[in-house]
């Protein structure tokens, strides 16, 4: 009966909503694996340990805090090296983080430490006997992927939004542990960038409204920030056309070689539909296209379509939603 | 500088896949393939940091079967200086084994610069390049989406959920590359000339135990057929409607 390791994210002095998913992912395993232990990590600059009792919430039975200075901004080389330190020190049948922005770059660097495999970007782990196997959306979520993964620990990280964050009534036991230094060079904050204040991230918002060429001309994603408004909670995404065209950062860009998302609703203003754009977006709950050529592809995976101006009909779709919204 | 680029050669993103018989793979009869996108941006970054710099060498790197060396002269094609072909049946699963081999043959390298796209579209993992950095004890940048180098250093900007850091580090260096720092070059009729007598040295890999294997492959449920519900401002209301009983989302 081995344990499992997560390592539940921080940032900014705050857990972040994938360390609750981790967390949830690695109660499903331990409980399949015989019910063993889940260990939440969490590596935070001093002062963390007061904001980790809820880890328990979601299925840890013990939280190791590891707090240090440099935690602060997020000390990738010194948090991998805690982690695998932990690994080696204790029975554990698997290392759980998210595929995140944090987690992409320590699951890769925790495995190699500890010379064990990892799977990436995980939407579902099955264990029968001593046989692992994880399901993985590739080829831009075109292929699903069946690994196995053999050995023991393995290393897994788990694509954001997949597991639900379930509570379960337990406590979990706090307990500190020691920040290990770097093992490698180390690379240097040098400023942290926060992005636009009031939005959610493509990456976690249950809704986004998506501009491309359609619109026109840059000043015209006016329209679709207006619309992200009259939701509320809506991110603001884009094609690749427009973010190379610079009408919007590359980071707002969804489609195969940007952000890959699946919210609740996605809002297609003005996208023809490329298949580098369907590849980041079609996994989305609900699809709308607003678009003026009725053969564009963006219709073929739209739940609703609506052939037409972009400039004309999403005022009026704003003026609509923010309606429906007052009369709740 | 010197500096090395690892790059995988994966199918157009844009074609309809099949599943093989076996179910294990995709079927790649027909398929067309050439260098990832994100290794073709490290590509198109190692070539003009060395211009930039006005010397160097770039040297390309690719684990696979024979048919990499295709992508490989694609990439002396677009002026890598000469290449490495670590010469395996077929490309693994697993990033672990596959950054050992790359390590191994990278060690005795000198690169002052080891690139990597930030992920390959077919394993879509991301394990590779940082895992690399990792077996080779040097500092590493993951998903870099701007990159400067100069005088031994570099900086580089990475993008986080909502936010971005600002890095800089010392060489020798790994960083794999995210969308926005390059968009890769057309080879020109001179550059594929030139390519077909660059050295390109093929040996075998030293790839260890592969400890990640692909059972099945499987096609996603196809998303309903799409449905156009109106035109212009007129159909608001309906889709209003379909947003509020329908998908519940409003």
């Amino acid at each position: 009966m081995a344990n499992v390791l997560v390592f539940a994210e921080s940032r900014g002095g705050e857990l972040r909503k994938i360390a609750f998913e981790a967390v949830t992912a690695a109660r499903q395993l331990a409980d399949a694996t015989g019910g063993g232990e889940v260990h939440a990590l969490v590596a935070g600059a001093p002062g963390i340990a007061s904001k980790v009792a809820t880890l328990g919430t979601y299925g840890a039975d013990v939280v190791l805090v590891a707090e240090s200075a440099d935690f602060a901004n997020f000390a990738r080389e010194a948090i991998a090296a805690t982690i695998a330190d932990r690994a080696k020190s204790g029975d554990y049948r698997a290392v759980v983080l998210g595929f995140s922005a944090q987690g992409r770059d320590l699951g890769p660097r925790i495995a190699a430490k500890l010379d064990v495999p990892i799977a990436s970007d995980v939407t579902e782990v099955t264990a029968s006997g001593d046989a692992l196997t994880v399901k993985h959306p590739g080829y831009a979520n075109k292929v699903t992927l069946t690994l196995a993964i053999s050995g023991s620990p393995v290393v897994i990280s788990v694509r954001p939004s997949a597991f639900t964050a379930r509570e379960n009534a337990k406590a979990a036991r706090v307990e500190t542990i020691a920040a290990v230094a770097a093992t490698t060079p180390v690379v240097t904050v040098v400023e942290v960038k926060e992005g636009a204040k009031g939005r959610p991230d493509l990456g976690e918002a249950p809704i986004i409204i998506s501009g491309g060429r359609g619109l026109k001309a840059a000043e015209n994603f006016k329209l679709v920030e207006d619309l992200a408004d009259a939701f509320g909670n809506a991110a603001v995404g884009a094609t690749r056309a427009v973010t190379d065209d610079g009408w919007r950062p590359h980071t707002d860009q969804i489609g195969q070689t940007g952000r890959q998302v699946s919210p609740q609703l996605y809002i297609a203003v003005g996208i023809s539909g490329a298949i580098q754009h369907l590849a980041g977006m079609r996994t989305s709950k609900t699809i709308v296209a607003i678009n003026k050529d009725k053969e564009a592809p963006i219709f073929k995976v739209a739940d609703y379509g609506i052939v037409g101006d972009v400039l004309e009909v999403v005022p009026v779709l704003t003026a609509a939603v923010r309606e429906a919204r007052k009369s709740h | 500088m010197k500096i090395a680029v690892c790059i995988k050669r994966t199918p157009d993103s844009e074609s309809r896949f099949r599943i093989a018989a076996s179910g294990a793979a995709i079927d790649e009869t027909g398929l067309k393939f050439d260098i990832d996108d994100f290794a073709s941006y490290a590509v198109e970054a190692a070539l003009q940091l060395n211009e930039k710099a006005g010397g160097g060498e770039t040297v390309v790197y690719a684990l696979g079967p024979d048919s990499v060396q295709e992508s490989l002269r694609k990439a002396m094609s677009m002026g890598v200086d000469r290449a490495v072909h670590l010469k395996a049946d077929a490309i693994p699963a697993d990033g672990i084994a596959i950054a050992r081999a790359l390590a191994a043959e990278l060690k005795s390298g000198a690169f002052d610069l080891v690139l990597f796209g930030k992920h390959a579209f077919d394993s879509s993992a991301g394990v590779v390049g940082t895992a690399t950095a990792e077996f080779l004890g040097v500092a590493c940048v993951t998903a870099a989406s701007e990159l400067k180098v100069e005088g031994g250093a570099g900086t580089a900007r990475r993008e986080l959920e909502g936010a971005a850091e600002m890095l800089s580090f010392s060489l020798p260096a790994v960083v794999t590359i995210d969308e926005g720092v390059a968009r890769p070059r057309y080879p020109s009729l001179k550059g594929i000339m030139a390519a077909k007598k660059k050295p390109l040295e093929s040996k075998p890999a030293q790839l260890g135990p592969v400890r990640v294997t692909v059972q099945k492959s499987e096609l996603p449920p196809d998303r309903p057929a799409g449905r156009i519900i109106g035109e212009g401002s007129a159909a608001v209301p309906e889709l209003v409607r379909l947003l509020q009983t329908e998908a519940k989302v409003l």
